[in-house]
């Protein structure tokens, strides 16, 4: 029998062992590598689901005005009409994320970042944003004003 | 004195053939000719960056990295701290003019063709070393943790197109908030560095090894003495050290009467702030976000925007392996026809970035 020709059994003893070792290389990888990439993914906190916020008085919103209020982790847009009439808005850009604010000289909701312009009713109408802000429902109750998510 | 040093010279040459290193250092030559002073570009990107590591460890002292703290931190290090101001003013303009002369060094390269063959590898991890300079401006604004670097982080890790598990990876969470800080500055002093200092190494060594590039007409002139060089040591050593103390000058002077702006603490609730920019190196990218249609055709403007940046930028990384007249060493005028677009286009959209 020649050293360097291996017969069936040898190859299959051989095949036997190459896969085993190169199986138990990959595990090990894997069990290096995946607790590294599962470290890098920030876990998910409990955050307190916000449904609806109280801003204040209506008296003290003026007409013609715009204001970001907190809502849970997100911020909103209350902006007032000069004709009284309330509207609430994510206050974040559909473009690239940025905090927008009410513009009375254009009665637009602006976006300082790239010049984006919504109008009153949340509609993208010039500049880069893609798609409407996301609305929120306005209520008045005993002069208090409450915004709420529009389900 | 003398003898001291000789005996320590022997010493260690006993052990390591400090004689090999020696002698090749003296063989090291650099070409004089009219392009020369595009060498000189690489070795001050080298200065600045040496200049970013002792300023960086130095204000690692002090800073902060956190929400509460971070605005705060660097107020102290600016009105408390004796020189403060000085340390983060050259650390800030520092990293400007690093981005600055490693453009340049990477244009003069461009337009000389010093990256065609067999100097690829040189080219790619110089064009790694200024992505990651990129990065290294990126991570680094946020640090102070004030109005524009919040919105800037905003815009830059919503860029459309890489998908929202990277997106959430580099922001520690969905949104922007302390979170992203605490990565951010893991980014700038740790992860980036080591990049870096790889990547440094590689390309100083292959510059050793393979010495400098010379232009293709220089190449061909005959070896008759024509051709002019000058040592490497001391000659353009001592001339780099003497544009770097000029540097270093320059550095002061900026710092002191232009010293870095702080600017207000960011609040999460609160508008972007009108006027609203990046650093400049991002403008011409920027402004073009600006013009780019919210639609074109059945694609979002913005993910066509940074698809063509992506593509133009691979395009540019590869140009040793696509433009294979040069590395033939004949000339190729459309390498040069392509660079000049470029360089229109980038201070075109830059001043338009900086008048708007």
């Amino acid at each position: 029998m020649n050293d360097t020709v291996a017969t069936g059994n040898d190859q299959g003893k051989r095949d036997f062992l190459k896969y085993a070792l190169g199986g138990t290389l990959l595990a090990w990888v894997v069990s290096v590598v995946y607790p590294l990439i599962a470290y890098l993914k920030p876990p998910k906190q409990a955050e307190v689901e916000v449904s609806s916020v109280k801003v204040g008085k209506i008296v003290d919103i003026p007409k013609d005005s715009g204001q970001i209020v907190k809502f849970g982790t997100k911020p909103v847009i209350l902006v007032r009409k000069a004709d009284g009439e309330l509207r609430a808005f994510s206050a974040t850009c559909t473009h690239l994320d940025c905090t927008v604010q009410f513009r009375s000289d254009m009665e637009v909701i602006w976006c300082a970042c790239h010049n984006g312009k919504y109008d009153l009713n949340g509609r993208n109408i010039s500049g880069p944003p893609p798609r409407p802000l996301e609305e929120f429902r306005v209520m008045v109750q005993n002069d208090d004003v409450i915004i709420s998510k529009n389900v | 004195m003398k003898n001291r040093i000789n005996t320590l010279y022997k010493w260690i040459d006993d052990r390591v053939h400090l004689r090999d290193l020696v002698e090749f250092m003296g063989k090291k030559y650099v070409p004089i000719h009219e392009h020369s002073i595009w060498y000189y570009f690489g070795g001050v990107s080298l200065f600045l960056f040496i200049i970013q590591v002792v300023t960086g460890i130095l204000l690692l002292l002090y800073y902060k990295g956190s929400e509460e703290l971070a605005f705060e931190s660097i107020q102290f290090i600016m009105s408390k701290v004796e020189f403060g101001w000085l340390i983060r003013s050259i650390h800030s303009w520092a990293a400007n003019l690093f981005v600055g002369a490693a453009v340049i060094h990477m244009f003069s390269v461009y337009f000389t063709k010093a990256y065609r063959k067999p100097r690829e590898i040189t080219w790619l991890t110089g064009m790694f070393m200024l992505f990651l300079g990129m990065g290294f401006g990126f991570s680094g604004y946020l640090l102070p943790w004030n109005e524009l670097a919040f919105f800037a982080t905003k815009v830059g890790t919503d860029i459309p197109v890489i998908g929202k598990p990277i997106m959430i990876l580099m922001r520690g969470g969905e949104d922007v908030t302390g979170a992203t800080l605490s990565r951010m500055f893991g980014f700038h002093v740790a992860i980036f560095p080591g990049l870096f200092v790889l990547f440094l190494s590689i390309h100083l060594l292959l510059v050793q090894r393979q010495g400098m590039s010379e232009p293709i007409e220089f190449e061909d002139s005959p070896p008759d003495g024509s051709q002019r060089t000058m040592p490497f040591f001391p000659n353009f050593l001592l001339r780099d050290l003497l544009l770097w103390l000029l540097i270093l000058n320059v550095l002061a002077v900026l710092a002191v009467l232009f010293p870095w702006e702080l600017g207000q603490k960011a609040d999460l609730f609160a508008s972007a702030p009108v006027g609203i920019k990046p650093e400049w190196y991002f403008l011409f990218m920027f402004q073009t976000l600006k013009y780019i249609p919210a639609q074109v055709f059945f694609i979002d403007g913005e993910v066509l925007g940074v698809l063509l940046f992506g593509f133009a930028g691979l395009l540019w990384m590869i140009v040793p392996f696509w433009d294979r007249k040069s590395s033939a060493g004949q000339q190729n005028r459309l390498v040069n026809y392509v660079g000049i677009f470029v360089v229109l286009y980038i201070l075109l959209f830059t001043i338009l970035g900086y008048i708007a």
